[in-house]
């Protein structure tokens, strides 16, 4: 039971984010409310999606900077195939996705065919994608989704949940289930903890990878369509610098950058605790450059209680 | 002992380390005179790399005092011990590849001229050390580019540049054949003569008389008994060690059975490493590789378990061909690799035993793909149950003995049930007592059924354990010798002509 439910690295990360709830409660009447509670949960959703997928390309000892690029490329390809292409919306949603995964697709090919560093072949791909989410309108925004599009992110069914949250919750239970008890999922962990002692193990390390950065596109492409969806509009600005907030959602979370070592779990607690900081410190009215640095600081301090705790341990 | 020559030297009293539950090191004391050899014997855990390390200035002591040079001698960092002319040469090779010979050689202090290395200084200073070593490589040469000997002897260069008076060697012969050792002994000899002094840390036993002025014996961070006399059998040092009688290191061995499990015909590497390689071997059989360090072991092991690519020759078990395009072939055809270096291609250090021994395994514990946290302990628990590792399924790895992370690596392995064991130098840096439980697992497999290939620098361990031996020289096959006609004679003219 023990193994089953183990909170293991996120243990740390876990106790920080309840402080921080304790914290803004006593600063501030407003957040201590259910109602404040679904708008963390609607504004993390797409950071929340990203960082599942960052966390499995973490994991295996990658990086991949072009998800908020991807982020935008989708969801000017949705709005794009809806308005110019004349296809229905469902199908958009469905090709702007899977347009994601492509990108992905081509990002794992770089690695393993062309062996490019991880971070070479995502930067690449970040500038990229951005280019082709503004040729596809010649950088202007797409507007005119029908009504039960944008209803996807703002009507909260049985009172609570739109849409777009559950869809998050049911990936990051699917992410958790399969890094966690799927053989697959186990391999990456073995790939990222030493990628030739898992080559020689028989594990197929190229394949993995290629379909990691897949993985990730396709959710940077979910991603897109709940961004178009909660903006009502497809922006081709959308999801910039969006790569960094989910990289440090998903290290505050336990993962390490030098691979081998992660979980959804953690990484989930870690989209929180940048969540319910931005949202502790709106209602405190504190200034967005001031929330920057708090945010800065976290993430070292998180990184750095997790290092020197491990070094106590070991 | 004469004292003013061994006030000059380096003088240890009552040296004494703990860690939160272990004392690893306990009144440890230890005179090294200028010009002279002092080799340190021990099983692995015995002490050895603590009191390197002291004496390196990586650890500092909880207590006792040293003296050097009649001066006291308390480094606090590495950097201390180099600036006092005491250097440390690991058994793992710490330069940075892709640097060239002079760059390591002069690493963190390079001269500059108007604010520019002065790469003819470098060069010509590392010329100097490199020809006093018997090293004709250009400085400019990377690092990359040597061989494991010559990296090593590149180290030793970079030591003498700093002056080093006493130099404490790590293993220094783990990595090397038998005319790189002896080159190696050579150089130590010669820089002897100079009133460079050593303390020499080895496996190797029969090494010791070969070098060694006087010899410690270390054992669980204790001191066991001194020699000035390096002649001691062998025998006499091994007891010491292991405070219990060794008599018999190898097993018994079985009489192989009369179907063929591998069978290797005409292979030839990728790279050119080896040429038209052919042998076989039997269900129960074990054969042994030998050669000199060059002469394609590792890469014919490699190539024949799918880890390198081959252009010619094929491989067959069973009587089947396998078709290999990676590892992951010869996994499910039943040919499974122990490598080289368990460290860096065996294990996962920072993961849990169980990890690492499912790694690769989901074909055979998870139903469906399921791999659910108790399959994984189970299955790692009986595998580690069956080769007789210490240590518990929860436990990392890095934490294990050298010996112990070895069985992991087998235990990884066992329960597939190959047809196929590669072994790859398999008792490389594994203390004695260690190395007798590896003996004996090696002989049960065969006895199990499996065909083992065992390949090893220790030309005392290929004879004692293999039916048969083959011999190569350069990528050549020189010859497959029968039990009786294997010996150190034999074996040693094929393998250097």
């Amino acid at each position: 039971m023990k193994r089953f439910f183990q909170f293991g690295e996120a243990g740390g990360p876990f106790i920080g984010l309840i402080l921080l709830c304790v914290v803004f409660s006593l600063a501030s009447e407003h957040f201590l409310s259910a109602r404040n509670a679904l708008n963390i949960l609607d504004q993390v959703t797409v950071l929340g999606i990203l960082a599942i997928g960052m966390t499995a390309v973490i994991i295996i000892g990658g990086i991949d900077l072009s998800v908020g690029s991807v982020l935008a490329f989708a969801t000017m390809t949705l709005g794009w195939l809806m308005r110019d292409g004349g296809f229905p919306l469902p199908v958009a949603i469905v090709l702007a996705i899977l347009a994601g995964g492509g990108c992905g697709v081509i990002c794992g090919l770089f690695i393993t065919i062309g062996r490019l560093p991880p971070f070479v072949a995502t930067l690449a791909m970040l500038s990229g994608a951005r280019g082709l989410a503004n040729i596809l309108t010649d950088g202007r925004q797409i507007i005119g989704y029908p009504e039960w599009f944008s209803e996807l992110a703002t009507v909260r069914h049985f009172g609570f949940l739109s849409v777009t949250m559950s869809v998050f919750i049911v990936l990051a239970i699917l992410g958790w289930v399969y890094l966690r008890f799927r053989a697959g999922g186990r391999n990456l962990y073995a790939i990222g903890g030493n990628a030739e002692v898992a080559r020689l193990a028989g594990i197929r390390v190229r394949l993995a990878n290629i379909w990691v950065y897949a993985f990730s596109g396709l959710l940077a492409g979910v991603a897109g369509v709940a961004l178009a969806a909660r903006l009502d509009s497809s922006q081709p600005s959308a999801g910039f610098t969006y790569e960094l907030d989910t990289i440090a959602a998903v290290v505050i979370g336990g993962a390490s950058l030098s691979g081998g070592k992660g979980s959804v779990g953690g990484t989930i607690v870690g989209v929180f605790i940048i969540g319910v900081l931005r949202n502790g410190l709106n209602l405190l009215a504190v200034s967005p450059f001031v929330q920057q640095i708090v945010i800065g600081a976290v993430i070292a301090i998180a990184v750095m209680m997790d290092t020197l705790g491990r070094r106590q341990r070991g | 002992m004469d004292t003013e020559s061994a006030n000059r030297g380096l003088s240890a009293r009552g040296l004494g380390k703990r860690y939160v539950q272990t004392e690893v090191l306990v009144d440890f004391g230890l005179d090294v005179r200028p010009g002279e050899i002092v080799a340190l014997l021990g099983e692995n855990g015995a002490g050895k790399s603590t009191v390197s390390s002291i004496i390196a200035g990586v650890i500092q002591p909880d207590s006792g005092h040293m003296t050097w040079c009649g001066r006291p001698y308390a480094p606090a960092t590495p950097g201390d011990a180099i600036a006092a002319g005491i250097g440390l040469i690991h058994q793992e090779i710490r330069l940075l590849p892709d640097l060239s010979i002079a760059e390591n050689v002069f690493v963190g202090r390079l001269p500059a001229r108007n604010g520019v290395v002065d790469r003819e200084k470098i060069n010509s200073a590392a010329k100097k050390q490199l020809r006093r070593l018997g090293l004709d490589a250009p400085p400019s040469c990377l690092v990359r580019m040597l061989r494991v000997a010559a990296q090593q002897q590149v180290e030793i260069a970079k030591a003498l540049c700093l002056q080093s008076k006493l130099l404490i060697l790590d293993e220094p012969t783990a990595a090397l054949g038998a005319d790189e050792t002896d080159r190696l002994f050579s150089q130590i000899r010669r820089l002897r003569e100079d009133g460079v002094s050593f303390i020499y840390i080895s496996h190797r036993l029969d090494e010791i008389p070969l070098i060694a002025d006087r010899v410690l014996v270390l054992r669980d961070g204790r001191l066991v008994s001194q020699h000035d006399n390096a002649q001691t059998p062998i025998h006499v040092l091994v007891r010491e060690m292991v405070g219990r009688n060794v008599d018999r290191i190898f097993p018994e061995r079985d009489a192989p059975q009369n179907d063929e499990a591998l069978s290797v015909k005409n292979l030839t590497a990728a790279d050119g490493t080896f040429k038209n390689i052919s042998f076989n071997v039997r269900r129960g059989e074990i054969i042994g590789i030998a050669g000199i360090v060059g002469a394609g072991r590792t890469e014919l092991m490699r190539a024949i378990s799918g880890a390198d690519p081959i252009t010619a020759g094929t491989i067959k078990v069973d009587g089947k061909i396998v078709r290999m395009a990676g590892p992951r072939d010869a996994v499910r055809a039943g040919i499974v690799l122990v490598p080289e270096d368990r460290k860096l291609q065996g294990l996962i250090l920072d993961h849990t035993l169980a990890n690492n021994i499912a790694a690769g395994n989901s074909d055979i514990f998870a139903k469906n793909g399921w791999a659910w946290p108790g399959k994984i302990h189970d299955f790692a628990h009986s595998a580690i149950l069956r080769v007789g590792v210490k240590g518990d399924p929860d436990q990392r790895v890095g934490e294990l003995s050298g010996g112990n992370q070895q069985k992991t690596v087998i235990a990884k392995w066992v329960s597939r049930s190959p047809r196929v064991f590669i072994l790859d130098e398999p008792t490389r840096g594994i203390d004695v007592g260690a190395r007798a439980a590896i003996y004996d697992m090696i002989a049960n497999l065969a006895r199990a059924g499996a065909a083992i290939v065992l390949v090893s620098s220790d030309l005392d361990e290929v004879l004692g354990m293999s039916h048969r031996t083959l011999v190569l020289s350069r990528g050549r096959q020189r010859a497959i010798l029968e039990g009786a006609e294997a010996n150190h004679e034999t074996v040693i003219n094929l393998a250097t002509t």
